[in-house]
């Protein structure tokens, strides 16, 4: 585990669910390879990685649907090693949603309280209150059948929060929606949690998702967590190129370090030359050894050719420009993208919010332009 | 163009069609109608029958001495199907848990005894049923082991063995009807379970239930059709068996088959037989509209998704 991410603060509230040393084996396949990891009451925590990389084989731990090969796992300081699953406090949103088929909406949503012998007045009153909260009261005599998709998760949503469990998980809990759907369920799922007030755990390989819900975030990658951190963390200060580049699109350039003082630091990067990179404070990394440096493309600024190259901000004339040939432009609607070749290899991503109605018609393909960026914009990554 | 392509592929289609229509008219069809003629007829003579229309046979079937076996074949062909199901919805729900490796082989053991003549599974079952056979070898060796021990400790021996009579009795007939039908249970089943959303299991047990309520309030409401499919598959069958009561059951386990079968041989009443044949082939029916009118519902609920 890379431990470059800012540590998570240390307070002094106990963690509602504590990973120690978790490693699951499937045969010879090592699922997830030593992870810890505390997670706060009230925290909305993602595991966010891409498909296979252990994200929901920890979250299965967690509810009981799979033993960790070795480790333990606590649950508001309890070790879980001797609980199954059905006798532990969390409950879990499935990304199928499991909605039992023969069973109505009320039934489906009593079925826990029923197992736990909550007597029927009680019963009846908490159902509804669910089914309510998810704004479902109308439709408790539905079948599922009946249902939307976007229903049925509410379905699913309230089966699990009416058992009041310490910690709600939810597994790709937006995945089977559609685009529209997915952004307001993403919304309803926080104002959900802060209305509840109980911790939720999502997996997740939508970056965009865990980024818009989370408050904070473990990226997993091969069975490791690689960085650890709350959104903006991941976003502004990645730890290594595998972060940089799963989270948002990023620029990336390989070079050598070949100056770092605690006021400024130059990388040499070919695909950049004559021009260096510059920033005004010191790096991790060692002089006249090779790192990456990385850069989002809206901290990139798109420079009509006028004869004189720009000077960025923070730092001396010559640094953090580089001269090329507009490739191709996407334009999005709300932003442009513009893929600048320098001819020196990889095409640079500069992202362009289209501020005017006429914004997307300053710049043409083929156009000679600079870009530029500040001197704190760039990450030097060493991994 | 279009016209003679449709001509050619017409023609394609009666050539392949036809032989196995004739085949199916001519072997199976046409004697059916016979039979079903020979049904309202009357004998004459000792080969003889005259097709009078008449609903004698018809009625003689509801004699209670026919009626009993009849019923007697329903009891037996329930207790077999009632024996598959305890037996089978274990072992098809094993093979759906059980790991990819060992599955395809699990499905290969259930329908291996398919590849075998029935005959022979029946007279192998004789061999182990028998009182020299197999199962009394064992208990025998376990008989004489206690009463050596009892020795060894001092104690008086135990009386010799005695074996026990498993064959010619309606214990064999059940048991080798479980035997040969066990697979038409299975299948379904296996199908059934096969198909359905793990997740929804691992939703039950999250929700607090344990593996046996589970079983009860998810599993088995779920797998209904195929439990139905399993029971008229293999209660259908059984109810017309002839080997297995014919060569394990005693003198008191005739089955409705072997009333038939003796009415076509050893009692030359063609036309009495041929009622009976067409009376079980009519409860067969009823046995199959039954199961399609209980899964029309599920088909329904299936299209709806």
């Amino acid at each position: 585990m890379n431990d470059a991410s800012p540590a998570p603060p240390k307070s002094a509230v106990k963690p509602i669910i504590s990973f120690r040393n978790i490693v699951k084996k499937f045969g010879s396949m090592v699922a997830v390879d030593n992870v810890s990891l505390d997670i706060e009451p009230g925290e909305f925590f993602a595991l966010l990685g891409p498909s296979g990389c252990g994200k929901t084989t920890l979250l299965r731990m967690l509810a009981g649907l799979e033993v960790p090969t070795e480790g333990e796992i606590l649950i508001d300081g309890q070790d879980m090693r001797t609980i199954p699953a059905n006798k532990r406090p969390v409950n879990m949103v499935f990304q199928s949603y499991a909605v039992f088929p023969h069973m109505s909406v009320a039934d489906n949503v009593a079925y826990g309280l029923k197992i736990d012998r909550v007597p029927e007045p009680e019963r009846k009153t908490r159902v509804q209150e669910a089914l309510d909260l998810v704004q479902l009261g109308h439709l408790a005599a539905r079948m599922p059948d009946q249902l939307s998709g976007g229903q049925r998760q509410r379905v699913a949503l309230a089966r699990a929060l009416v058992k009041r469990p310490k910690v709600l998980l939810l597994d790709e809990p937006l995945s089977a929606l559609d685009a529209k759907l997915r952004e307001a369920m993403r919304f309803e799922l926080s104002q959900l949690q802060q209305k509840v007030g109980i911790t939720f755990i999502m997996v997740t390989h939508d970056q965009d998702e865990a980024l818009a819900i989370a408050s904070r975030i473990a990226v997993m990658n091969k069975g490791s967590i690689a960085q650890l951190g709350t959104p903006s963390d991941l976003y502004e200060f990645p730890a290594s190129r595998f972060v940089a580049d799963f989270i948002g699109s990023v620029n990336m350039f390989e070079g050598t370090l070949v100056r770092d003082e605690p006021d400024e630091a130059v990388v040499d990067c070919p695909e950049l030359a004559p021009h260096a990179v510059h920033l005004p404070h010191a790096v991790p990394g060692k002089v006249n050894t090779p790192v990456w440096v990385a850069i989002r493309p809206e901290k990139i600024t798109l420079h009509k050719d006028s004869g004189t190259p720009p000077t960025p901000a923070e730092c001396p004339a010559g640094h953090n420009i580089a001269k090329g040939v507009i490739r191709e432009i996407s334009y999005l609607g709300d932003t442009s993208i513009f893929h600048i070749d320098t001819g020196k290899g990889n095409l640079i991503r500069v992202s362009r919010p289209n501020r005017s109605r006429w914004d997307q018609d300053s710049f043409d393909w083929k156009e000679q332009v600079w870009v530029s960026w500040a001197g704190s914009s760039p990450v030097v990554l060493l991994s | 163009m279009a016209a003679r392509e449709s001509t050619e592929s017409r023609l394609a289609f009666w050539a392949t069609a036809l032989p196995p229509l004739l085949w199916v008219a001519v072997f199976f069809l046409i004697p059916l109608g016979v039979i079903w003629a020979y049904s309202f007829g009357e004998n004459l003579g000792l080969t003889g029958v005259s097709i009078s229309g008449t609903f004698a046979n018809y009625a003689r079937a509801f004699e209670p001495l026919y009626l009993q076996i009849f019923a007697k074949s329903v009891f037996v062909a329930g207790v077999t199907t009632l024996l598959c199901l305890i037996i089978g919805f274990p072992v098809a729900l094993a093979i759906v848990f059980a790991s990819e490796r060992w599955r395809p082989w699990l499905l290969l053991l259930v329908m291996l005894p398919f590849w075998t003549n029935l005959l022979i599974r029946t007279y192998a079952l004789i061999a182990v049923l028998r009182t020299e056979g197999y199962v009394n070898y064992g208990l025998a060796w376990i008989w004489e082991s206690a009463s050596w021990l009892k020795t060894l400790v001092g104690l008086e021996p135990l009386a010799p063995y005695e074996p026990l009579q498993l064959l010619y009795n309606n214990f064999a007939v059940v048991f080798g009807l479980v035997y040969v039908h066990l697979p038409f249970m299975v299948l379904p089943l296996y199908a059934a379970l096969d198909r359905l959303d793990r997740s929804l299991m691992e939703a039950s047990l999250d929700l607090g239930a344990g593996h046996l309520r589970t079983l009860f309030s998810i599993v088995v409401p779920l797998a209904l059709p195929g439990i139905i499919s399993g029971v008229i598959i293999t209660f259908v069958p059984a109810l017309g068996a002839y080997l297995t009561p014919d060569l394990l059951g005693g003198p008191d386990s005739q089955m409705i088959a072997n009333v038939i079968e003796r009415q076509f041989k050893k009692a030359n009443d063609w036309p009495f037989g041929a009622a009976l044949s067409f009376l079980l082939m009519y409860a067969t029916f009823i046995a199959i509209a039954l199961r399609a009118y209980l899964s029309r519902g599920k088909a329904a609920d299936a299209h709806g998704i």
